[in-house]
């Protein structure tokens, strides 16, 4: 549905997305990730034809969006950040309008306009002026604008900002159910978010793509993913030493824990698998004739992936 | 999809925008204030005992547009850049054109609104003599047409700004310009100066004098096409300025 090859977009001498490829299918609920200034956003707008590309194709639905501007932005549903609303409208007299830009009208229009108002929880403030609603119900209009036309495609800029928990909960499930039938992109800071709605992210850093794939696939890329946790009944330095000389066990972490005993993450030696690692520490703590009242796999976190590969650019301005 | 159906949805828009907003009677009332007392006060209106308008009337609307037509149209585009919204408006499947013309006509019916309801100066003309209708019809065209073409400066000079003040501002000294070049003194000044050609140019560009000839009810192509110009360049402008802004 969207398919994204070689996008640049420079300004001036600043370069804000270098050569970035990806595509999304329908179906699929990709993920943006980045720390502040990574190129989200400029992607978005180039990929929602607000903004040209300096080099590269969009092509949304097989309609590259420099030919055709108008059929491609046809099939995009667009929640820009922030949120922007027609101050001096009412909520429905908004989404309505979205709708006729949209070339949605008459009673196609109001069916539509009742049907997004529904899908996002507006009915309260249906007739509500826009310049008096709570940030929440502001963020909900402009996605409701965004879904009026049933668009194949949504391009949401930080879909959930400045929403409380509730509100956010309620606008990821309803990413991931339109997921179901529709090609989405979302940006986020909020990695949590990333495992409630994704099924792929991507991780970008200074324009560039700097990982791809699935949430899990995300968080296997961790240093500390196959680690293994446990807590063992023994004196800290005694097992600790028995633990190092294991020859599975390639380094010995202590972590503290609320459970008595000595905790440690284990990190498992070369070519020894999680699973092997495991088997090793059970095996040793019968020897010894120690309980072991913990032995769990470490999952590596977004969080640190995360933090792994967008490492604050300490060199540059 | 018809394109004339989407600039009819935004025009209605900008249309609520005016009027769910105290702006559009601020400027009807200030305008319909101003023209009249300046008809009657500083126009001779009473004193010159003429069933005529086109001296005590239509002549201060050029100064009167110069200031109103700004303040009516600076909201355009300059609200969109601060709101975001333009990033909305632009996403849709529109051409930006449909927008510009629909903004534009939204603020020409505002402008409008204004001149009409100056009609009671019509009726005490009528009560008080026999006036040529021809003639006020043609002061009212040639009025409205100056009154469009202040809206159309504002609308480029409104894409380049998120303030409404600047806008405001820079327009006001635009259109204050454009009616300047024409007025005779400065004419006359320039052609003193052994700079006949120019002469002729300033008063050509000006909006002074191809308002002149309407105002004293003759219409004629030259002044019609010179607004018409006027107001084409000038939303051209707007979405050249447009698409630069975004690039």
């Amino acid at each position: 549905m969207i398919e994204v090859t070689n996008l640049t977009k420079t300004f001036g001498p600043k370069t804000a997305v270098d050569d970035l490829s990806f595509s999304v299918k329908k179906g699929e609920v990709l993920g943006f990730l980045g720390p502040n200034g990574a190129g989200k956003s400029t992607t978005m707008r180039m990929v929602t034809g607000y903004i040209p590309a300096t080099k590269g194709t969009i092509r949304i639905g097989g309609v590259d969006i420099e030919a055709d501007p108008n059929a491609a932005k046809f099939k995009i549903g667009y929640l820009p950040e922030n949120a922007p609303l027609y101050e001096d409208m009412t909520v429905a007299g908004f989404i309505g309008f979205c709708a006729e830009m949209r070339g949605l009208f008459g009673a196609d229009r109001d069916k539509a306009v009742d049907k997004a108002i529904e899908t996002t929880f507006l009915q309260p403030v249906r007739n509500q002026s826009v310049d008096t609603l709570s940030k929440g119900y502001r963020h909900r209009t402009c996605l409701a604008q965004s879904i009026v036309h049933d668009p194949e495609i949504l391009i949401l800029d930080e879909p959930t900002d400045g929403l409380d928990p509730n509100q956010k909960h309620e606008v990821r499930s309803l990413i991931k159910r339109m997921g179901e039938t529709k090609a989405i992109i979302f940006s986020t800071h909020i990695l949590e978010e990333v495992e409630a709605a994704c099924s792929r992210a991507i991780i970008i850093d200074r324009g560039r793509v700097v990982a791809d794939g699935t949430p899990n696939d995300l968080k296997a890329k961790s240093s500390k993913a196959g680690n293994v946790h446990i807590t063992i009944g023994a004196e800290a330095d005694v097992a600790r030493a028995a633990l190092a000389a294991n020859p599975a066990v390639g380094s010995v972490t202590p972590t503290e824990s609320s459970n008595p005993g000595f905790s440690a993450e284990l990190c498992p030696a070369k070519k020894t698998q999680t699973g092997e690692l495991a088997a090793a520490v059970a095996n040793l703590c019968g020897e010894k004739g120690w309980t072991l009242s913990e032995l769990h796999q470490v999952e590596g976190r977004l969080d640190d992936v995360f933090r792994e590969i967008t490492r604050p650019d300490t060199e540059a301005a | 999809m018809p394109a004339h159906k989407n600039i009819l949805s935004v025009f209605r828009r900008e249309l609520g925008g005016y009027f769910n907003s105290p702006l559009a009677y601020v400027f009807i009332i200030i305008f319909i204030l101003f023209a009249m007392g300046f008809a009657f006060l500083l126009g001779g209106f009473i004193e010159r005992q003429e069933a005529d308008l086109s001296a005590s009337f239509f002549q201060f609307h050029p100064w009167l547009f110069m200031i109103l037509g700004p303040a009516v149209g600076m909201r355009m585009w300059s609200e969109e850049n601060r709101l975001g919204t333009s990033e909305l408006l632009l996403t849709m499947p529109i051409s930006p054109w449909t927008a510009i013309v629909g903004k534009f006509l939204a603020a020409c019916v505002v402008l409008l609104a204004g001149l009409v309801l100056t009609f009671p100066i019509v009726i005490t003309v009528e009560y008080l003599g026999d006036p040529d209708y021809g003639t006020i019809w043609a002061g009212y065209i040639g009025s409205f047409l100056i009154g469009a073409a202040t809206l159309a400066v504002t609308s480029v000079i409104s894409a380049f700004t998120r303030s409404q003040v600047v806008c405001l501002i820079v327009s006001v000294f635009v259109c204050f310009l454009l009616t300047l070049i024409g007025i005779p003194p400065l004419i006359e000044f320039v052609r003193d100066l052994g700079l006949g050609g120019l002469a002729s140019f300033l008063q050509g560009s000006s909006f002074y004098e191809n308002y002149d000839d309407p105002r004293q009810g003759l219409i004629r192509m030259q002044n019609l096409v010179y607004f018409l110009s006027v107001i084409t360049f000038c939303l051209f402008a707007t979405s050249v300025v447009i698409r630069a802004r975004r690039a």
